[in-house]
């Protein structure tokens, strides 16, 4: 399996460490090392998911246990969120999409051109993400105030794209 | 006056409707998941405002835009992307298909009224 370059990392973390201090006012930081992934397999309860394409192909998940998630999703949206339903999802789907679009943002500041998909939420404890084959995953710790959370980052260069 | 927020994110659609309140612009707020949802609210509806996501479902905000701009009815409606879409290059492109200001996401309350000012010529 091909390595993840770590230039190729920095912008998610990066769109991460932005997005979420802005709109959940909380201060973010890395945890643990990170795990290149073996599975797919995720240990919290719900994800937002976003496709890579473009001269990088690949996706990135945003994923949360219950308990962050609605702190969050609280804070994103300036409502009281007490339980997973449809709105919550549709918010967590959002941030993920806002986190994609900072990381494309920053890799077309590097000449790398990507386009995001729409999001797709998958909840449920233990859930799998989907990744293309022979490509590097790679899932990235946080620790906040609301909680930790964590993103997974699979990334390769389009072979197919100049 | 009467904005109308297009979003395929019901969050999105709350967010900005919420905002449009707290920075004393309107109430009279009308809603649509999508660019074509959008056409079919504004073929029944006039509005003053037009506030619009870029990537969404069955027809996305640069298609909407230009379909908008094609329209002599729409010609001097303004018109805000809100978008995640910051790429010096996306918001070129926006511009040109006749998007008036642009929002990148997320943004506060004071970003999206001084783009309003702006479009609606309140502003220097």
């Amino acid at each position: 399996m091909a390595d993840l370059n770590v230039e190729w990392i920095n912008p998610f973390i990066e769109a991460t460490y932005s997005i979420i201090e802005t709109v959940a006012a909380v201060k973010v930081t890395m945890d643990k090392p990170l795990k290149i992934k073996e599975s797919n397999a995720v240990g919290y309860d719900v994800s937002g998911i976003i496709g890579l394409t473009g001269e990088a192909v690949g996706s990135i998940a945003l994923s949360f246990p219950k308990k962050t998630a609605l702190k969050i999703v609280s804070d994103f949206t300036g409502e009281d969120v007490l339980g997973i339903d449809n709105d919550t999802m549709d918010a967590i789907g959002e941030l993920t999409n806002m986190i994609a679009g900072r990381v494309k943002k920053l890799f077309a500041d590097k000449s790398v051109k990507m386009k995001i998909s729409i999001p797709t939420v998958i909840l449920g404890k233990g859930h799998t993400i989907n990744t293309k084959k022979n490509i590097p995953s790679i899932e990235i710790p946080f620790k906040s105030e609301e909680g930790d959370f964590a993103i997974l980052v699979s990334l390769k260069p389009n072979s197919e794209q100049s | 006056m009467r904005i109308i927020t297009v979003d395929d994110s019901s969050t999105m659609r709350r967010i900005i409707k919420n905002t449009l309140k707290k920075i004393g612009y309107s109430d009279d707020i009308l809603e649509a998941e999508n660019g074509k949802d959008a056409l079919d609210v504004l073929s029944a509806n006039n509005v003053d405002v037009i506030i619009t996501d870029w990537n969404m479902p069955v027809m996305d905000g640069l298609t909407f835009v230009k379909k908008i701009r094609s329209d002599k009815k729409y010609d001097d409606t303004p018109i805000i992307m809100v978008t995640t879409e910051a790429a010096k290059e996306d918001i070129i492109l926006a511009l040109q298909s006749g998007v008036n200001n642009y929002v990148v996401k997320p943004f506060t309350p004071d970003v999206l009224k001084d783009k309003i000012e702006t479009v609606l010529g309140l502003k220097d």
